[in-house]
């Protein structure tokens, strides 16, 4: 098959899955089997891109002309590349993850839940084929208005409330703010097209480029930047597995995704169009900030939200430092942190369907009852952190690297900073869990169903497996450089 | 025949009312009236396609050449708006007959269809006639129609809504055959090239500025321009439902486009408008229209009135459009047009799906809807994000190029504004959707579908807000040529 039909297929396959789920809604066996099945095919189509993409094939296609001179287009590049591959790696272990918690839990509207799950991963695979801003849009919207289902899935009170912060401040953002700015630039550049070396080049006054870039990070409402953060931990009122895949995979690692794309391939990574200091800045801050209140948060859940807002902001720092290093080190990382933080989320949500505990006080000796889980926890952690021998180190090493060669002091401290605060959150939780004796009338419980420990550990296993095979998302990642250059 | 295809397009609907009434069985009515109606498409699209084929047609009727005779005149412009309104004609029609028999007492069934007939005439006449006074004629057709057709709503209340309208759309009417009467002074035409041509080069003239002054007003009121728009909340929400779309898509869109060709065919060559800020005035307008009626739109206690007051600002999108007057605006604005009314018929038609069944639309009689009605639900949602303007709708597709429109020449705060209107729409979008999903059904609520027959108009309105998102080439290529004809001269 050619690169092309792949590349055509392989946001089809989600579709179809969603479409079987609703299908199969009396039969659920039938109904998760093709979930996997989905998830395996999808997988297949994107890993056979990898080969003709490295060897500097650039599949595209156009679906339909939705505006004069402005196409439905894709176009796979590396880094596109890389982040679908990412959540196709990580969409099988979540389904199976999905299938252990939504019957253990008795969650009802399973159908309707493994279908919007299935049209998330369509629309992040769009995010990441996206050729030209409008498309990406497109697909942006698209995962926010499919992954609202998901949120709101337990349709109390509670869950209302999160769904509308959640749905306000991304539609909002992405309304107020990332909109205008395509339409400027499309004003200014006459084309929305990702371009090697940007398209905004000799096009927009400096201070023009600077508001611009200002409005699309904050338009890109996804990458979570501070103060405009808080649709994050209210989606933690969403069921485990849609906390672990979208809002520690797919819908945040869009935003990053975003921002990133649009530095390199609309902004050329060029600090001559635009001041990349307040985003610098703001990044830092946030970065700093978010750890801060995770150090602080004692839901589980909740800390793991905002440790997700810190590590997006790594993310947006590395690439607004504009270092080829860092640059690559912000690719890098998507995947790192992609990798180690869905892991932490299928624990927190194995200790919830194990023990109904939700409160960090509350998981003193957990790790003697389920220790697999706690386990995985720990690898992740040091992945978190930055500490071998997980993949979390090679991106960390990248950006710091990177910070270095841009000189740029204020992004090193934060760097640092977050380091140890990043240990600070985490490591008490398995210190807790393994150290410290359980309190008394603590009721016995054991390990989690055996397919939520089964994906768990199978994550835990990829964080530590990337640390010593980084080839493939390393060249992916190196691949954006070519955005550097026109 | 074919040459003939011009005055047919008036003609079908307007001879099949005297057939209905001589007739007079409900049955026979609604199936005159539906074939009238789809012939009436066929000949619209028929002619669209030869205007873009060959360009401009112009039929003199009677055989007397303009502009002593009449001129019926189907360019870009008129050909898009009478696709968009006989379209709309017929996309109602199938959902018309159990909607009408269960909101229309049976003995007045045929009065209904019979004016229905003559609502449609009207409005195509309007579209294509090229003469001054023809459109005057048309309006009151229209409008002398549309007041029976809003009185044979269920309740009292109808009636008094449409005597409201009766008397804001008499001085409407009357305002316009005014300002008309004015140009007619000064040209001694009625013809709207030959008085474009007449009025070239003429400068400042005090009759041409109160013509405009009077045709502005008295299309205002027809076009619910803010804050002539008191009378559409009530006539919305009281008609029968098949109305209430009908009149949504279609007449206030006419009047915007009686207004266009005035401004950009007949005022803006004369260059009488040098010095009056049309421009301004409409622009402060539709700002306000946008900000405020969608803000009312969000406290509505029931669906008909929500989606009422979000028509007049959605018609200040277009008239902002009309106000900023660039390419990228006009285009918007036009396409707005085709959007908005493919838009609000979708909507309009599941509401009124939902008042068959549960006997009114008000929010609180809307819990939990979504398990009961799921594909009425479903298709509101999706109709409500081309209301916001969501990507991969039609809603987006003009929203854009008012976007771009506006920021080309640097208005960031008509930037702010449009952006503001579609967050507001989020909000009361966002209200049917927690009360349809979020919230659980009471104990013995109705459920089921509609019908069949109300379904299939249902899915192919909101099926095209979807394909026209996609597929541009009608709303956008056609508005596009209008553009080019509108900002080209004389036309």
């Amino acid at each position: 098959m050619s690169a092309e039909s792949l590349a055509a297929l392989a946001p089809m396959v989600p579709v179809a899955a969603a479409a079987l789920a609703a299908l199969l809604h009396r039969a659920p066996n039938l109904r998760e089997a093709a979930s996997l099945a989905a998830g395996a095919v999808l997988l297949a189509c994107i890993g056979a891109l990898v080969g003709p993409v490295l060897a500097g094939e650039r599949p595209e296609f156009v679906l339909v002309e939705m505006l004069p001179g402005l196409d439905l287009a894709f176009r796979v590049e590396p880094f596109g590349l890389l982040f679908a591959l990412i959540v196709a790696v990580l969409w099988l272990p979540s389904t199976l993850y999905s299938i252990g918690y939504l019957r253990a839990n008795g969650e009802a509207k399973q159908s309707r839940f493994f279908a919007c799950f299935a049209l998330a991963i369509a629309s992040a695979i769009g995010v990441a084929f996206a050729g030209n801003l409008l498309t990406l849009f497109m697909f942006y919207e698209a995962l926010t208005l499919v992954t609202w289902p998901l949120v709101t899935h337990h349709g109390d009170e509670e869950a209302r409330r999160g769904g509308r912060t959640y749905l306000a401040l991304l539609i909002g953002t992405s309304t107020a703010l990332f909109l205008p700015a395509i339409v400027a630039t499309w004003v200014a550049a006459g084309t929305l097209d990702f371009t090697p070396g940007g398209i905004l080049r000799g096009r927009v006054s400096y201070g023009m480029g600077t508001f611009l870039l200002l409005l699309f990070a904050f338009g890109i409402g996804k990458a979570a930047l501070m103060p405009l953060h808080r649709w994050l931990p209210a989606a933690m009122v969403a069921p485990a597995p849609v906390s672990a895949l979208l809002h520690a995979v797919a819908v945040v690692k869009a935003g990053a995704f975003c921002v990133v794309k649009v530095v390199v391939y609309v902004f050329g990574a060029d600090g001559t169009v635009a001041d990349f200091t307040p985003l610098v800045t703001v990044a830092a801050f946030t970065l700093v900030a978010a750890s801060v209140v995770a150090l602080r948060a004692d839901n589980l859940k909740r800390r793991l939200a905002y440790s997700t807002v810190s590590q997006l902001a790594y993310v947006v720092l590395a690439v607004a430092l504009l270092a080829p290093l860092s640059v690559a080190g912000a690719a890098m990382h998507v995947v790192a942190h992609a990798a180690g933080k869905i892991t932490l989320f299928f624990a927190a949500g194995a200790v919830y369907t194990a023990a109904h505990k939700t409160k960090v006080s509350e998981l003193d000796g957990a790790g003697r009852r389920m220790p697999w889980t706690f386990g995985a926890f720990a690898v992740a952690s040091l992945s978190m952190i930055g500490l071998p021998p997980a993949v979390g180190v090679a991106s960390k090493w990248l950006i710091v690297a990177g910070a270095a060669q841009a000189e740029n002091a204020l992004a090193l401290a934060a760097l640092f900073a977050g380091t140890l605060l990043s240990a600070g959150y985490l490591l008490p939780v398995v210190y807790r869990a393994f150290l410290r004796a359980p309190a008394a009338g603590d009721s016995p419980h054991g390990e989690a169903p055996a397919t939520m420990v089964v994906a768990l550990v199978a994550t835990a296993t990829l964080t530590v497996a990337l640390f010593f095979r980084h080839d493939v998302p390393l060249s992916l990642a190196r691949g954006l450089l070519e955005g550097m250059r026109p | 025949m074919l040459d003939h295809l011009p005055a047919l397009q008036v003609v079908v609907p307007l001879m099949s009312a005297p057939i209905i009434v001589l007739l007079r069985r409900p049955g026979a009515a609604w199936l005159i009236s539906t074939l009238a109606s789809f012939v009436a498409f066929a000949i619209a699209v028929a002619l669209a396609l030869r205007v873009a084929e060959t360009g401009t047609v112009s039929y003199a009727m009677g055989s007397w050449p303009p502009p002593w005779g009449i001129e019926y005149r189907v360019d870009a412009l008129s050909a898009f708006m009478l696709v968009l309104v006989a379209g709309v004609a017929a996309l109602v029609m199938p959902y018309a007959r159990r909607s009408v028999a269960a909101e229309v007492a049976e003995h007045q069934a045929y009065l209904f269809y019979a004016m229905y007939c003559l609502c449609v005439a009207g409005l195509l006449g309007m579209t294509i006639t090229g003469d001054l006074f023809n459109v005057f004629v048309f309006l009151e057709i229209s409008s002398l129609s549309t007041y029976v057709l809003i009185a044979l709503g269920r309740g009292r209340r109808a009636l008094l809504a449409a005597f409201q309208y009766l008397i804001v759309g008499t001085i409407g009417a009357t305002f316009y055959v005014i300002g008309i009467g004015l140009l007619y002074l000064v040209t001694g035409s009625l013809n709207f090239a030959d008085v474009a041509q007449r009025l070239a080069g003429i400068g400042e003239l005090r009759p041409v500025l109160a013509a405009l002054a009077f045709i502005t007003v008295g299309l205002g009121l027809k076009l619910a321009l803010f804050p002539l728009h008191q009378w559409l909340p009530n006539a919305y929400a009281f008609a029968p439902s098949v109305v209430t779309t009908f009149l949504a898509a279609t007449a206030t869109k006419v009047s915007v486009y009686v207004l266009v060709r005035f401004y950009f065919l007949v005022f803006a060559p004369s260059q009488a408008l040098e010095g009056v800020p049309v421009g301004g005035v409409l622009i402060a307008l539709s700002a306000a229209a946008i900000v405020a009626m969608s803000l009312v739109a969000v406290f509505q206690p029931d669906l008909k009135r929500m989606f009422a007051y979000s028509s007049v600002a959605q018609i200040g999108y277009v008239t902002l459009g009309l106000g900023i007057a660039n390419e990228a605006a006009l285009t918007g604005s036009l396409a707005h047009l085709v959007n908005h009314g493919v838009t609000k018929s979708a909507l309009f038609l599941l509401v009124g799906g939902i008042v068959l069944r549960g006997g009114d639309a008000s929010f609180a009689s809307l819990a939990g809807l979504g398990q009961r009605m799921p594909w009425t639900s479903f298709g509101i949602g999706v109709a409500g994000l081309s209301l916001i303007g969501v990507p991969a709708t039609a809603g987006f597709t003009s929203k854009w190029y008012l976007i771009a429109g506006a920021a080309e020449q640097g208005s960031w705060w008509i930037v702010a504004l449009v952006v503001a209107g579609s967050l507001i729409a989020v909000a009361y979008v966002w209200r049917f959707v927690e009360a349809a999903y979020l919230a659980q059904p009471p104990a013995g609520a109705a459920a089921g579908e509609p019908p069949l027959s109300m379904r299939a108009s249902e899915a192919v309105a909101v099926a095209l807000c979807v394909v026209l998102g996609l597929v541009t080439a009608f709303n956008i290529g056609f508005a596009r040529r209008a553009v080019g004809l509108l900002l080209g001269g004389a036309g």
